[in-house]
C-alpha cells in the first residue's frame, strides 16, 4: 500500500461492498450504537439482566461472524497459518460478539422497556 | 453492584456530542492542490488498468488540458481475476466492466486502436484515419498474447481435449475452469507452462498451478494426480529467494518442476506436448495442459521506432527510463504498464506506483519543471498457494523483498491474511485506483 489514507480505505471498503451497502452498513453500525447509547442515557443505568442475555450473546455473534466471513471468502479454518491470521481471526469473532452484544442488549431496552430492568 | 448511577450524561449532552463528531467528520477533508492551468495537447493510447488511472489523476491535476484516450475495446478487464475465474472461484463476469464507465467527464474517448506513431511530427493516426497531434503521448496499449507462435495451438481449443489458457480473456478463463475442473475430478497428467518472453504478472503460472493442484487433491483424493511444471529457464520465478521458496513447495506438494522447458507445439489429437530444452526438443503426454503464450508489445509500437533496439528485440517493448517511465529518445514520451521497457513490471500493483512517478514527470514537463518521483520497480503479488492461502510477495527491480507490513504479513509465509487481501481487498483497491484515489 503506497498511500494508505483514510479516504482510500473508504474507496477501498465501497469497493468491497458497493457504495450502497456499505453506506447502509455503515449507517445501521452507527443507528445501533446511538440506539446503544441513547438507552444507557435514558435509563441512566445498566441493566445487568438484559446485559446478562447480551453476553450470552456473544458466543454466537463470534461464530457467526467468523462463519460469515469464511463463507464470502471462500474459506477455511485449516487456511489459518500464522500469527496474524489468529490476530485476524479473533478480531472478527470479536467484532461479532461485540456487535451482537450491543444489538441485542439494545433489542431488549427498547423493545421490553424501562421497566425491566 | 446493580446500577451505574454515577452516569450522568444528558440527552441533550448527548446529540450536541453526535452533531459536533458529524460536523469535525464533515470538516477535516484533504486539500487539493491548485491545478495547473494549460492547453497542453495529451494522447494516451490504452485505457486499460494504466490509462484509465493516469487520465482519472491527470484531470485533477490539470486545467483547461485537451486529452484524448484510444481504446477499441468497450470491456475493461480485471485481469488479476482471471486466475480466480480459471479455479470456478469467480464468475467471467466479475473480470468485466464497461471502459467508458471508469473515464472522467471533460476527455475525449475515440473507441480506435492506434495505427501509427510519428515521434518526429508528434501524432498518432488512429485506424480509421484520423490524426491526432500531441505536445505529450502516453503509451499505455498493453501487450500482444502471440498465441500462432504455439504450433497446432489455437483459441478454439481451449476447454475442450484438457487444454486451458487463461490469459486469454475472461470467457477463456472460464474454458479453461472447464477444462481444469474435469481434469480434477478424473485425475491424470497435468503440465503447466509459462513463456520465455517477459510477460504479465510472473506469478500467475504458478497460482494455476497450485490452485488446480489443491482442487484435484480435495476433489478426487491424493495420488490421482500427476503434476508437472514447465519452468522456461533454470528458475521457478525470477526473484531468487522466491524461487527456492517455489522449489520447496513444489516439493511438498509432489509437483515436479522441469527447468527450461518452453513450450513449442501441441498435438491436441494425441494429448502430446512438445518443449524446446537445451538437450533439444521433447516430448510430454498430456491430460491437461495450460498454455500461456510468447508476450509482445503490440506491432504499432514496434513499427514506430518506440521500442528498445539492443534489448527484448523480439519483444519491442519501449524504450524508457527504469524510473521516470520516459522515453529515452523522446522526452514527450512516456510509457506506462505492459508496454514499458523494464524488467519485471507487468502487473496492476506495478501499474499502481507508475501512475504518480509519470504523472508527476508529465505535470512537471507542462509547467517547464522537472520532476521528482522515482519508480524503483516495486511489484507485488498474491501468490496464491491454495485455496484460501497464499504469500504476499513484494520486490523492486533488484530483487529485494519489500513487504508492506514487515514483521506483520511476512512475505515468504503462507497466509490466509494474503488470501483475503487477494480475494476481497485486491478488486476494491484496483478499482480505487482506476479512479484515480490509490
Amino acid at each position: 500500500m503506497e498511500q494508505l489514507t483514510f479516504e482510500t480505505m473508504i474507496a477501498v471498503f465501497e469497493e468491497i461492498f458497493g457504495r450502497t451497502l456499505f453506506w447502509a452498513m455503515v449507517a445501521a453500525a452507527v443507528i445501533v450504537t446511538l440506539l446503544y447509547i441513547y438507552v444507557l442515557i435514558r435509563d441512566r443505568a445498566m441493566s445487568m439482566r438484559k446485559f446478562l442475555v447480551a453476553q450470552l450473546s456473544m458466543p454466537i455473534g463470534a461464530v457467526a461472524a467468523v462463519i460469515f466471513v469464511q463463507r464470502m471468502t471462500n474459506s477455511n479454518l485449516r487456511d489459518i497459518g500464522g500469527p496474524i491470521d489468529v490476530v485476524v481471526l479473533l478480531g472478527v469473532a470479536a467484532m461479532g460478539a461485540v456487535g451482537a452484544a450491543i444489538l441485542v442488549y439494545t433489542a431488549q431496552s427498547l423493545f421490553r422497556g424501562k421497566s425491566a430492568i | 453492584m446493580e446500577n451505574f448511577d454515577k452516569i450522568k450524561a444528558s440527552r441533550r449532552a448527548f446529540f450536541g456530542l453526535a452533531a459536533g463528531g458529524l460536523a469535525t467528520a464533515a470538516a477535516v477533508r484533504p486539500a487539493q492542490a491548485q491545478a495547473v492551468q494549460t492547453s497542453a495537447r495529451i494522447v494516451m493510447i490504452g485505457a486499460g488498468a494504466a490509462g484509465t488511472a493516469l487520465i482519472n489523476r491527470l484531470v485533477e491535476r490539470l486545467e483547461g488540458a485537451d486529452i484524448t484516450i484510444l481504446d477499441p475495446s468497450a470491456e475493461h478487464l480485471y485481469q488479476p481475476g482471471l486466475s480466480l475465474v480459471a479455479a470456478g472461484l469467480k464468475p467471467a463476469s466479475y473480470t468485466q466492466s464497461q471502459t467508458a464507465e471508469w473515464l472522467p467527464s471533460g476527455i475525449t474517448l475515440i473507441p480506435e486502436a492506434a495505427a501509427a506513431i510519428d515521434p518526429i511530427t508528434k501524432t498518432v493516426d488512429t485506424t480509421s484515419g484520423q490524426s491526432l497531434p500531441y505536445d505529450f503521448l502516453v503509451v499505455a496499449p498493453g501487450l500482444v498474447l502471440d498465441h500462432d507462435a504455439i504450433e497446432g495451438f489455437s483459441l478454439d481449443m481451449v476447454g475442450t481435449n484438457g487444454i486451458g489458457a487463461l490469459y486469454a480473456g475472461p470467457q477463456y478463463a472460464a474454458k479453461t475452469w472447464e477444462a481444469a475442473s474435469r481434469f480434477t475430478e478424473e485425475g491424470g497428467v497435468g503440465i503447466f507452462t509459462r513463456p520465455a518472453t517477459e510477460m504479465k504478472c510472473a506469478g500467475a503460472p504458478l497460482k494455476h498451478t497450485f490452485l488446480i493442484e489443491d482442487i484435484a487433491t480435495r476433489t478426487a483424493g491424493a495420488g490421482k494426480h500427476e503434476m508437472h511444471y514447465a519452468a522456461n529457464n533454470n528458475s521457478l520465478f525470477g526473484v531468487p529467494i522466491v524461487s527456492e521458496k517455489v522449489r520447496m513447495l513444489f516439493e511438498d506438494r509432489g509437483i515436479t518442476p522441469h527447468y527450461s522447458h518452453v513450450l513449442k507445439a501441441v498435438d491436441a489429437g494425441r494429448k502430446l506436448a512438445t518443449f524446446e530444452t537445451p538437450d533439444g526438443d521433447t516430448e510430454m503426454a498430456y491430460d491437461y495442459l495450460h498454455v500461456i503464450p510468447p508476450q509482445r508489445a503490440p506491432d504499432v509500437i514496434r513499427q514506430s521506432g518506440l521500442s528498445w533496439a539492443d534489448k527484448w528485440t523480439d519483444q519491442g517493448w519501449v524504450e524508457v527510463d527504469q524510473q521516470t517511465l520516459r522515453h529515452l529518445r523522446y522526452p514527450d514520451i512516456f510509457a506506462l504498464g505492459d508496454v514499458a521497457g523494464v524488467p519485471k513490471g507487468k502487473t496492476a500493483a506495478s501499474v499502481k506506483w507508475q501512475v504518480p512517478v509519470v504523472e508527476d514527470h508529465l505535470v512537471a514537463a507542462i509547467t517547464g519543471e522537472d520532476g521528482t518521483e522515482v519508480y524503483n520497480g516495486y511489484t507485488s503479488c498474491p501468490l496464491i498457494t491454495r485455496v484460501g492461502r497464499a504469500m504476499l510477495v513484494e520486490f523492486d527491480y533488484n530483487n529485494n523483498l519489500t513487504p508492506s507490513f514487515p514483521g506483520v504479513i511476512a512475505p515468504l509465509e503462507e497466509l490466509w491474511i494474503s488470501w483475503l487481501m487477494k480475494e476481497v481487498a485486491l478488486k476494491a483497491t484496483y478499482n480505487a485506483m482506476l479512479r484515480g484515489k490509490a
